[in-house]
C-alpha cells in the first residue's frame, strides 16, 4: 500500500476553529438530554466555549501560523477578526435565551449553529485559499439561513429565512463562477500564489478572464455584505429573523464578507488595484447613500437598521477603497465598535417587545426615556455611535475610515460619506425624539431585563465608549493587524 | 475523428435536454430532462479521462440527488404550469445567458486561457489512476476544505431537522 | 491479425461483440428460466408440483408465457403522461442489464494468439502485459443500480393511479435507503482491495480461503440483504404489494411492457448475485478449476437464496423497512467501515 505523505498540518493555525466546532458537536449531544425549560444552560456552555476560544485567539497574536499546506494563515489581520466574531457570538448569545423563551422558539439547536456560523466566519477570514474561503462562507450561509428562519411558527420568519436562503444561493453562485475563472485564470486556487502568478506573468486589466473573475467575486462578496445594488435582501431578512438572529447577522456575517473580500483582494490581484477601486469606489457611494436614503423613510425600527447597516457598509468600503494602512485598521476598529453598537441597539429592541407584539415601530418608543431611564440612556448611546456623534466609538472609525481616504486622495468619497453621514442622523435621533419629547403611551410595565441581557448591555456599553474615549489601545492593535 | 463526433452527439443532447429542463411545463419531464443532461456531463467527464468524477457526477446526481426531487414532486403532487412567464424575466435572462456564452467561447480560445498547467495530463492519469489522484488530493493539498465539508453537511442536516421536523 | 480499425486490430471488435452476444443470451436465458425455477421451487418447498403441463415438467413455461403476455392488448391510461409512461419500463430494463459491463465472469482465455479477458469492457493490453479494465468498475455498478430505480418511479407517476403513485414513492424511498447501505457495504471491500477495478478485487480472492466472505461476513450480509431490498423482492416488495397496492407501480401496465418489468426484476437480481459473487465469493475464483463454471455456479446460487427468501418470509411493514434500512444496517455498515480502517492501519 502506497503510504501518502501527510501535509505540514499545524493545528495552531485553525486552534480556534477546532474549539468551536467540537464544543458545537458536544453541544448538540448535550442538548438531546436537556429538558426545553432549561436550554439557556446550553447557551452559558457555548459561553464558556466562547471565552476559551477567545483566550486561544489573544494567546495566537503575534505569530503567524501557516497551515495545511497554505489552506489557511492565522495572523494578527485573521486574528482581530475572529475577536470580532466572537464578540458578535457572545453579545447575540447573551440576548437569545430570553428572546427565545418569549417566543416560545427556545430550541437548543440554536447554540450549535451560531458557534458553527462563527466557525464559517473564522474560516473565512484566516483563509488563504479560494477554497477555504468559499466552504467557510457556505459554512455560515447554511448556519443563518436556518437562523433567519429559526422561528418555525412565525410566516415572517419562515418567509426570512427562505429569501436569505433563495437570494444567498444565488449570490454563491456569482461568487463561485469569479473563483472559478480566477482559477482558470491563474491555474491555482492559493491566494499567495494567484498574487505571484498575476506578478510574474503580468497579467493586467487587459485580461478579460482575470478582470471578469474579480468583477462576479466583488458582486458576490457584495451580496453578503450586503452592499447596494445587492442589498435587496437585507431589510427583508433584518425584519422577519428572530431579532438576538437580526443582531448577529448584521455584525458577524458582514465583517467576515469584509475580512475575505480583503484578503482575496488586497493579496491576490493588488495588481488589478486601479481596477478593483474604481469599482468599489463606485459601490461604496451608491452603498452609502441608497442605505441613509432608504432608512430615512422607515417606520419599522429593524428595517431603519437594515438599511443603516446596508449604510454601514458604504462607510467601510470607503475604507478599504482607501486601501492604506489607516483605512484598513479603520475597517477593522468600525467592524469592532460596529458590533457593540448593533448589538446593543438590537438587545433595547429585544426588550422592548413582548411576545406576539414585538413593538418593532418608532412610536412605539415613545416615552420610552421616562419609564426607563437607564434603558434609554443605553439606546441613546449605541444611536449617537451609529451617527458618528463623539464621543462613541463610531466616531472614531468614522473618522479613521474616511482619512484613509483622503490620505489615498479620495477627497470626493470622503466629502459624500461624511455628508450622508450627517443625513444619517435625522433618522437615528427620530429613534431619542420618540423615547424622550413624547408623552408615553404604553407603561412598558411587561419589561423584565434578564441577567444575561443586563451583562449583554454593559459590555456593549463599554465597548462603544471606551475606544470611544480612548481610542489609541486599540486602534494600535487594529494597526498591528493591517495586512499591507 | 470518431471522438469529436461522439463529442458532438453528446453535447447535441446535453445542449437540448438543457433547454428543456426550463421549456417543459411539467415538472417531472424538466426533472427527467435534467438528469439526461447529467448523464451527458458524465459521458464529457469519460471522455476527459476523468472516470471516477463521471461515476460520482451519475451515482450523486443523477441518483441520488434527482430520485429526491422526483420524489418531492410526485409528494406534493406539482401540477403543470399554467400561467405563462412574464416576457420581461424571459428577456433578461437570455440576455444573461447570451452574455455568458459569449464569456465561455471567448474565453476558450486558447489565448485567453493564461493559467499555468498542472502535473495532471492524461498519460499522467492512465498510470496512476484517477481515482488515486483524487483521494491523494483530497488528504493532502485539499486536507482541511474537505473537513470543513464535513462541518458543512452536519450543518445541512441540524438545519433541516430544526426547519422542518414536526416537533423538536 | 490483418485488418486494423483505428488502431486496434479486428479481433477486439469481434471478441467484444462476441462477449457482448454471450453474456446477454446468458442473462436473458437466465431471466426467462428464473420465473420457471422460482415457480418451481417455490412449488416444491409447498409441496406442490410447480407448472407441469408445458413439456416435460413444464419446461417451455417461460416460452409460454412470454408469448401469452406478447400476444396480450396493449393498454395505456387515457390519463396517462404519456412518454414518460412508455420509456419507463425500458429505464428499468436498460440498466440491469448493462451494469454486466464491468463484472468478470472467467480468467483471460486466449483464442488465435489474442488474449481476450472474460468481461466486456475490458481488454488486454500486449504492452503493458496486463488486462485492463474500468477504472472504477464498482461505483459503474452502483450508478447503474441507482439508476434502475427511476423506471419504477416513473412508471408509477406516469400511470396517474394513485396506487401506482404510492408504489412508485415507496420505491424510491426504499432503494435510495437500501443503495446507501449496500454502497457502505462494499466500501469495506474495497479498502481490502484498494482497487475499484473488478479485475483486481476478483484477482485478490484466489483460493476459496481468499474469499472477502471470510475477511468480511458483516459486509457479506448486509450487502445480500440490502439487495434484496433494492431489488424489490420479498420480504421487501413494498412497490408492488398486491394486498394493499393492487400492484403497485405496475397496475396500469399490460402485454409487453409489463413483461419488461418482470424481465427487469429478474435480470437485477442476476446483476446483484453476479456483483455478490465477484465481491465476496471469489468471482469466477475457485471451487473448481473451470472459471466459468465456478462463476455461474455462484450467481446460480444467489439466485436459489432469493427465490428461498421468497418462500420463507412474509413481507414487512414499510415503517419496519425504513426503521431496519437506517437505524440498523446503516449503522452497522459503517461500523464495519471503521473497524475495517482500523484493522488495515494496525495490521498491514
Amino acid at each position: 500500500m502506497e503510504t501518502i505523505a501527510m501535509p505540514a498540518i499545524n493545528f495552531a493555525a485553525i486552534m480556534p476553529e477546532t474549539i468551536l466546532s467540537v464544543i458545537a458537536m458536544a453541544l448538540l449531544l448535550i442538548n438531546v438530554f436537556v429538558p426545553s425549560e432549561q436550554k439557556a444552560y446550553l447557551g452559558y456552555l457555548s459561553l464558556i466555549g466562547i471565552v476559551v476560544t477567545f483566550f486561544t485567539v489573544i494567546g495566537g497574536w503575534g505569530t503567524p501560523q501557516e497551515g495545511f499546506n497554505g489552506s489557511v494563515m492565522q495572523d494578527n489581520f485573521a486574528l482581530f477578526f475572529k475577536g470580532i466574531f466572537l464578540v458578535s457570538a457572545a453579545l447575540s448569545i447573551l440576548i437569545s435565551d430570553q428572546y427565545m423563551k418569549r417566543e416560545e422558539c427556545n430550541h437548543g439547536e440554536l447554540y450549535p449553529l451560531i458557534l458553527l456560523a462563527t466557525c464559517g466566519m473564522m474560516l473565512m477570514a484566516s483563509g488563504t485559499d479560494l477554497m477555504t474561503i468559499f466552504l467557510g462562507l457556505e459554512l455560515l450561509s447554511v448556519s443563518l439561513y436556518v437562523l433567519a428562519g429559526f422561528q418555525r411558527d412565525s410566516l415572517k420568519s419562515n418567509e426570512a429565512g427562505l429569501k436569505y436562503f433563495l437570494l444567498g444561493a444565488f449570490s454563491t453562485g456569482f461568487l463561485l463562477y469569479g473563483m472559478a475563472l480566477i482559477y482558470g485564470a491563474t491555474g491555482t486556487t492559493r491566494i499567495a500564489a494567484i498574487a505571484s502568478y498575476v506578478a510574474q506573468n503580468s497579467l493586467a486589466g487587459s485580461n478579460l478572464m482575470l478582470l471578469i473573475g474579480m468583477v462576479l467575486m466583488a458582486v458576490g462578496f457584495s451580496f453578503k455584505i450586503a452592499a447596494a445594488p445587492f442589498h435587496m435582501w437585507t431589510p427583508d431578512v433584518y425584519e422577519g429573523a428572530p431579532t438576538p438572529m437580526t443582531a448577529f447577522m448584521s455584525v458577524g456575517p458582514k465583517a467576515a464578507g469584509f475580512a475575505a473580500f480583503v484578503r482575496v483582494f488586497v493579496i491576490a490581484l493588488p495588481t488589478l488595484r486601479a481596477d478593483w477601486a474604481d469599482l468599489l469606489w463606485v459601490l461604496a457611494v451608491l452603498t452609502m447613500t441608497v442605505g441613509n436614503i432608504t432608512a430615512l423613510y422607515q417606520k419599522n425600527i429593524k428595517r431603519m437598521l437594515a438599511y443603516s447597516s446596508i449604510a454601514h457598509a458604504g462607510y467601510v468600503l470607503v475604507g478599504f477603497v482607501a486601501g492604506n494602512a489607516v483605512g484598513t485598521a479603520g475597517i477593522m476598529f468600525y467592524m469592532l465598535s460596529y458590533a457593540f453598537m448593533n448589538i446593543g441597539a438590537f438587545a433595547i429592541i429585544v426588550l422592548v417587545g413582548k411576545k406576539g407584539e414585538p413593538n418593532n415601530n418608532v412610536e412605539d418608543y415613545a416615552g420610552f426615556g421616562f419609564k426607563h431611564p437607564l434603558l434609554a440612556v443605553c439606546m441613546s448611546i449605541f444611536l449617537f455611535s451609529l451617527a458618528g456623534i463623539p464621543p462613541a466609538a463610531g466616531f472614531i472609525g468614522k473618522f479613521y475610515l474616511f482619512s484613509g481616504a483622503i490620505q489615498a486622495g479620495y477627497i470626493w468619497l470622503a466629502i459624500i460619506g461624511v455628508l450622508n453621514s450627517a443625513a444619517s442622523v435625522y433618522y437615528y435621533l427620530r429613534v431619542m425624539v420618540f423615547m424622550y419629547m413624547k408623552d408615553p403611551v404604553e407603561e412598558f410595565d411587561w419589561l423584565k431585563v434578564s441577567p444575561a441581557i443586563a451583562l449583554c448591555l454593559i459590555i456593549a456599553v463599554a465597548g462603544v465608549l471606551i475606544p470611544g474615549i480612548v481610542p489609541g489601545y486599540l486602534l494600535e492593535l487594529a494597526q498591528k493587524a493591517v495586512l499591507l | 475523428m470518431l471522438e469529436s463526433l461522439f463529442f458532438l452527439i453528446v453535447a447535441a443532447v446535453a445542449v437540448l435536454s438543457g433547454i428543456l429542463v426550463i421549456t417543459c411545463k411539467n415538472p417531472i419531464n424538466s426533472a427527467l430532462s435534467l438528469i439526461l443532461t447529467f448523464f451527458c456531463v458524465a459521458t464529457f467527464y469519460v471522455m476527459l479521462e476523468a472516470p471516477f468524477m463521471a461515476a460520482v457526477q451519475v451515482i450523486v446526481y443523477a441518483g441520488a440527488i434527482m430520485v429526491l426531487i422526483v420524489f418531492v414532486i410526485m409528494l406534493l403532487n406539482i401540477k403543470t404550469e399554467t400561467d405563462k412567464r412574464t416576457s420581461h424575466a424571459v428577456l433578461i435572462s437570455s440576455i444573461i445567458g447570451l452574455f455568458v456564452l459569449f464569456e465561455t467561447i471567448y474565453f476558450l480560445n486558447r489565448s485567453s486561457l493564461t493559467g499555468s498547467k498542472g502535473l495532471m495530463d492524461s498519460a499522467m492519469i492512465k498510470s496512476v489512476g484517477h481515482t488515486e489522484i483524487i483521494g491523494k488530493a483530497l488528504f493532502t493539498d485539499f486536507l482541511l476544505p474537505f473537513e470543513i465539508t464535513s462541518l458543512l453537511l452536519l450543518v445541512a442536516i441540524v438545519g433541516a431537522v430544526v426547519v422542518s421536523k414536526r416537533k423538536i | 491479425m490483418g485488418y486494423e480499425i483505428l488502431g486496434l486490430p479486428l479481433i477486439y471488435y469481434l471478441a467484444m461483440l462476441g462477449k457482448v452476444i454471450v453474456v446477454f443470451l446468458f442473462v436473458l436465458l437466465t431471466v426467462a428460466y428464473a420465473t420457471y425455477a422460482e415457480r418451481k421451487i417455490i412449488g416444491h418447498m409447498q409441496v406442490r408440483l410447480g407448472p407441469m403441463e408445458t413439456a416435460w415438467h413444464g419446461l417451455l413455461q417461460p416460452i409460454a408465457d412470454g408469448l401469452k403476455l406478447f400476444f396480450k392488448e396493449e393498454i395505456i391510461p387515457s390519463q396517462a403522461s404519456k412518454l414518460v409512461f412508455l420509456l419507463s419500463p425500458f429505464i428499468a430494463l436498460v440498466p440491469a442489464f448493462i451494469a454486466f459491463a464491468v463484472i468478470p465472469f472467467g480468467d483471460t482465455i486466449e483464442i488465435a494468439g489474442y488474449k481476450i479477458p472474460l468481461q466486456i469492457a475490458a481488454y488486454y493490453d500486449t504492452a503493458a502485459g496486463k488486462v485492463i479494465d474500468v477504472n472504477v468498475g464498482v461505483l459503474y455498478i452502483l450508478a447503474m443500480a441507482g439508476m434502475g430505480v427511476y423506471g419504477i418511479v416513473l412508471a408509477g407517476w406516469s400511470s396517474n393511479n394513485k396506487y401506482s403513485l404510492l408504489g412508485g414513492l415507496r420505491s424510491a424511498a426504499q432503494v435510495i435507503s437500501y443503495e446507501l447501505a449496500a454502497s457502505f457495504a462494499l466500501v469495506a471491500v474495497f479498502m481490502l482491495s484498494e482497487s475499484l477495478s473488478l479485475q483486481k478485487i476478483v484477482a485478490d480472492q484466489a483460493g476459496v480461503f481468499g474469499w472477502y466472505v471470510w475477511k468480511q461476513p458483516l459486509a457479506f450480509i448486509l450487502f445480500c440483504i440490502c439487495s434484496v431490498a433494492e431489488t424489490n423482492r420479498t420480504p421487501f416488495d413494498l412497490p408492488e404489494a398486491e394486498n394493499e397496492l393492487v400492484a403497485g407501480f405496475g397496475t396500469e401496465y399490460s402485454s409487453m411492457k409489463y413483461a419488461m418489468f418482470f424481465m427487469a426484476e429478474y435480470a437485477n437480481m442476476v446483476t446483484v448475485s453476479a456483483v455478490a459473487a465477484t465481491f465476496f465469493l471469489g468471482g469466477w475464483q475457485g471451487p473448481t478449476p473451470w472459471p466459468i463454471l465456478n462463476f455461474v455456479a455462484k450467481v446460480y446460487f444467489f439466485m436459489f437464496c432469493f427465490i428461498w427468501i421468497r418462500a420463507t418470509y412474509p413481507r414487512y411493514r414499510y415503517d419496519q423497512l425504513m426503521r431496519l434500512g437506517w437505524k440498523v444496517f446503516l449503522p452497522l455498515a459503517l461500523l464495519n467501515i471503521v473497524v475495517t480502517g482500523i484493522v488495515v492501519t494496525l495490521f498491514k
